[in-house]
């Protein structure tokens, strides 16, 4: 199967000048593969945001390496980092970041309008067929601030997957939302996995939301913890 | 759908209380830029044409006498001071052939030739000063307006008949019809019938000045034929001064523009030109500052939404524009603004602030071209405030925005 995302060695620091210099990743080693369902877990504070943010290309690595689809990005400029980022992946983040001066249509069609600069009928129709999916056919025309919270993360959800990414980085999606509406996010997401094949990879700190995942990654104090191996965060898997 | 304007104009829209206190801004600014600049001209368009109702944009008369060194060439050093002597009566003898060559000269619109000089004026026992302006009236017409001087009377110069300003009519006690006789030191002398009296706006002019019938008054001074003065009507006002020494080279006579004639007003005109231009250059200033804060503060706020619009995978290029344009958009829609409030507080002084006759103290003039070029001034200046905050806005960290 084909590998879309690969890192290899990836270091990150914090600091230095003044203040000092904090190493928040230490060598990173992993693969994602195309159609893959994963979750990543790891205690608050162990640089699972700042991981996805370098994945995500909105953070360069202090060391390693990076490719997204067989292209290496060390040494790419903004513009270049940019382009990749929305041609090939999707982004959801805790909280929605759906932008408020905009309808929760127009949000959804917001990173083609953004990468394109114009988006044509057939966007806004397909952008439209994303909400419907997700139950918000009526709700086209509000604006965020009138949509509820589980709402607002399945706009959130389908915008990241207007641009038919290969993958889908998604930080803590579900950290805003009451269980019942956490359960529903995470089961949109399973079967979006399932019918499209886009590539999920979910930062979570719920085991048992985890335990749903078929792959489970995780991270303790920037290091990647071997497949298998239970972390011993404190973190209370409520089972 | 375009990325760029929908965000931008989203961007405004939302910010209500921000884009309205910039549109505001923008508007007084401009407001204020027009009607300066509408009563500036206006108000000199008024002097100048006072000015001019009476004078011709250019005037040859004959060219000094100068006892010349024999050296001397146009252009060369001068090898003495030449004192200028005595001007005896100076004449231009050929001046049919001068008059045919200035009326084929581009720009020109008008010519009329004039021999004049002083004389007295008698009527029952009284005399009085004056000058006598021998004219063929329609040539001299088409110089300078006579139709609003006319008092009394009618516009007709047959032989025999003079027209006088309305101080003398009044100091000789004469009505249209009534009789003076005009006489010269060179002995000359003629009994004249009032064909109309004129108020030239001058109370010495209207003392003085005396227009009769060309041949006349060659006879009552003793030039002959010849003629003192050539008057010229230029096309384009503000290239009397080129006319002129254009006309010069080509006649050989001396030729005055208007600008020359009146220097000090000339001085005034420009030195008001300047501050007017000075007070519009600082509120530009003014402008753009308002709106460079104004847009400092709306990407401060906006650092969010700029940032998740960075993650989505916009462009820079892309977030520069909609701050730029937004920059133009309210110059634009400000200059429209304020062109309006200008032109209605121009308006509103010239309907209130009369002078005495009940004509407009402050008559203003408003061309489309004002508000054209204010416009795109006004966007200009709009893009170029907006470059900093841009800049800003293109360069904010996304991981900021979304870290929050
Ligand atoms: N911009 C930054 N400067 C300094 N330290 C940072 C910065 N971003 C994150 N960190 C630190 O890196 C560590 C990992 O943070 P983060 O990736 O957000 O963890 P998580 O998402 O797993 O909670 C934390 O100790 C945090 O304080
Ligand atoms: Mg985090």
């Amino acid at each position: 199967m084909a590998e879309i995302m690969t890192l290899d060695g990836v270091k990150k620091s914090y600091g230095g000048g003044k203040s000092p210099l904090v190493e928040v990743l230490h060598g990173i080693g992993l693969q994602l593969v195309e159609g893959e369902f994963a979750a990543l877990l790891g205690p608050s504070g162990s640089g699972k945001s700042t991981l996805l943010n370098i994945m995500g290309l909105l953070e360069t690595p202090t060391a390693g390496e990076l490719h997204i689809a067989g292209t290496a990005t060390a040494g790419l400029d903004d513009a270049a980092r940019t382009a990749l980022r929305n041609r090939y992946l999707g982004f959801v983040f805790q909280f929605h970041h759906l932008l408020p001066a905009f309808s929760a249509l127009e949000n959804v069609m917001m990173p083609l309008f953004a990468g394109q600069g114009r988006v044509t009928l057939q966007d806004r129709e397909r952008a439209a067929m994303l909400l419907q999916r997700v139950g918000l056919a009526e709700h086209a025309a509000k604006r965020p601030v009138q949509l509820s919270g589980g709402q607002q993360q399945r706009v959130a959800i389908v915008r990241a997957l207007m641009n038919r990414p290969r993958l889908v980085l998604a930080d803590e999606p579900t950290g805003n939302l009451d269980t019942q509406t956490a359960n529903e996010v995470f089961a949109l997401l399973h079967e979006l996995n399932r019918e499209d094949g886009t590539t999920f990879l979910i930062v979570t700190h719920d085991q048992r939301l985890a335990d749903g995942c078929p792959r489970q990654i995780r991270l303790l104090d920037g290091r990647l913890q071997p497949d298998g191996v239970v972390s011993p965060a404190p973190s209370a898997s409520g089972r | 759908m375009n990325f760029v304007w929908t965000v931008a104009w989203r961007l405004l829209r939302e910010g209500r209380f921000q884009t309205a206190l910039i549109l505001a801004g923008v508007s007084i600014g401009v407001g204020v830029i027009v009607y300066i600049t509408a009563i500036v001209s206006g108000l000199q368009a008024n002097i100048i044409e006072r000015t001019l109702s009476t004078q011709a944009h250019v005037v040859l008369r004959p060219a000094d006498l100068v006892n010349q060194a024999p050296l001397t060439v146009p252009g060369s050093v001068k090898l003495a001071d030449i004192a200028k002597r005595t001007q005896r009566e100076n004449t231009i003898a050929n001046w049919g052939s001068i008059v045919a060559r200035v009326r084929g000269t581009p720009n020109v619109s008008a010519v009329a030739a004039m021999a004049s000089g002083p004389g007295v004026a008698q009527q029952g026992g009284v005399r009085k000063s004056i000058v006598l302006m021998g004219v063929d009236l329609d040539d001299y017409r088409q110089v300078v307006r006579l139709d609003n001087k006319l008092k009394a009377g009618r516009l007709l110069l047959p032989t025999g008949t003079a027209l006088i300003g309305k101080e003398l009519a009044a100091d000789l006690g004469l009505q249209p019809g009534g009789r003076l006789r005009l006489q010269t030191a060179t002995g000359g002398s003629q009994s004249m019938t009032v064909g109309a009296i004129l108020d030239f706006g001058l109370k010495d002019l209207n003392k003085r000045w005396v227009l009769l019938p060309l041949r006349e008054a060659q006879n009552l001074l003793g030039f002959q034929r010849d003629v003192t003065e050539i008057y010229i009507k230029s096309e384009r006002l503000f290239e009397a001064e080129s006319l002129a020494a254009n006309l010069a080279l080509a006649t050989g006579l001396t030729a005055d523009s208007w600008q020359t004639s009146n220097g000090q007003l000339v001085t005034a005109l420009k030195s008001q030109s300047a501050s007017s231009l000075m007070i519009r250059v600082f509120v530009t200033f003014a402008v753009a500052l308002g709106i460079a804060s104004v847009l400092v503060v709306s990407v401060v706020q906006r650092q969010r939404e700029i940032g998740i619009l960075r993650a989505m995978g916009t462009p820079a290029s892309r977030i520069l524009a909609v701050f730029l344009l937004q920059g133009g958009l309210v110059g634009l829609f400000g200059s429209l603004f304020g062109s309006l409030l200008g032109a209605a507080m121009s308006v509103g002084i010239s309907r209130l602030a009369l002078t005495e006759d009940g004509s407009p103290l402050f008559p203003v003039v408003l061309d489309g071209e004002l508000f054209v070029t204010t416009a795109l001034i006004a966007t200009l200046v709009g893009v170029l405030a907006a470059l900093l905050p841009a800049l800003r806005a293109a360069r904010l960290d996304p991981v900021e925005a979304i870290r929050g």
